[in-house]
């Protein structure tokens, strides 16, 4: 093969990721169905995170990226994170302590 | 046959294909935020009416949605086994796996409109005179506008980006039928593939949040 790209995954391995990728779908869609109080919200995220790295790592070929791609979408997800942490940080306190005006 | 194997400003081949990946990397990651700052502006509404947020969350399809999640998976499925016919060289497998990703692409976009169509035909269309959620009291179609506003914004520009990536399988498709990529030049499928991929990504968040988060009657 070319220099270009060391390794080629092989298909059998890209239908595994995606037989992974059907199975959590069919099962978040269930489990969605099932009272599981606060923790509904939860597992449907947690369940999207594992396909989510699934597509990034496989199919977007993450896992075989640079260490500066790597590190490049650390901090984009780090990014990520402040501003919805920050913005949640600030409605979810709000009238907090009874301050008028808030 | 052009193969654009080695641009002049590039050392190796290799670091010509670290740089477009790179490139591209990093405008997804202005994607991640747009679309970041949509899933934000949700979050903090559906926290402040979550039973309005509920119960206009059940009036979409569920079986629809994943229905037309598997339909995207698949397709992420036929872009990759492009990409990887490309690595390989294979001219014509490369094209089959782009129109294949283009066709289940467009059935995706096809169940959209449909979807659409029906929050027509309901009524659920935000801004619409005729604006009526059933089961919740007027003075909560308000919120209900807010979580369909939302919902259309969201859905929209990801059918949007969906679009763009289907103008991109046609173009790739093109020119991999002209025989433009080889086994020493497949940046321009690896790049494109990333793009449909992301597409992808945006909607396994956009399903749970939209469809399934609140599907028990609490």
């Amino acid at each position: 093969m070319s220099s270009e790209h060391g390794h080629i995954e092989s298909a059998k391995n890209y239908v595994l990721v995606f037989a992974g990728l059907i199975i959590l779908t069919v099962a978040t869609t269930a489990v969605a169905f099932v009272d599981l109080g606060a923790l509904n919200v939860a597992v449907a995220l947690g369940i999207a995170t594992c396909k989510a790295l699934l597509v990034a790592l496989f199919f977007m070929h993450v896992k075989q990226s640079s260490q500066l791609t790597k590190l490049i979408l650390i901090g984009a997800l780090l990014w990520l994170a402040i501003m919805i942490g920050f913005t949640l940080a600030d409605f979810g306190t709000r009238g907090l302590f009874g301050v008028l005006g808030r | 046959v052009e193969t654009l194997a080695l641009r002049e400003q590039f050392d190796t081949a290799a670091q010509q294909k670290e740089a477009s990946t790179l490139g591209m990397w990093i405008f997804l990651i202005t994607e991640i935020m747009f679309f970041g700052g949509m899933f934000l502006c949700y979050t903090v509404y559906r926290s402040a009416y979550p039973h309005v947020f509920a119960e206009a969350s059940r009036s979409l399809n569920v079986y629809i949605g994943a229905a037309n999640t598997v339909v995207l998976l698949c397709s992420s499925l036929t872009m990759v086994l492009a990409v990887r016919a490309a690595q390989l060289g294979r001219r014509k497998a490369i094209v089959t796996y782009l129109v294949l990703t283009l066709a289940l692409g467009l059935v995706f976009l096809g169940v959209k409109a449909v979807e659409w169509q029906e929050k027509f035909a309901h009524h659920h269309i935000p801004g619409q005179a005729g604006f009526h959620l059933e089961g919740l009291a007027p003075d909560l179609q308000g919120q209900a506008q807010l979580f369909f506003s939302l919902y259309f914004a969201m859905t929209g520009l990801h059918a949007l980006h969906m679009v763009i990536g289907a103008g991109i399988m046609i173009a790739l498709a093109y020119w991999a039928y002209k025989g433009r990529y080889t086994a020493d030049y497949v940046t321009p499928v690896d790049v494109g593939g990333l793009y449909w991929h992301f597409v992808d990504l945006v909607w396994i968040y956009l399903f749970p949040l939209l469809y399934l988060i609140d599907r028990v009657a609490k």
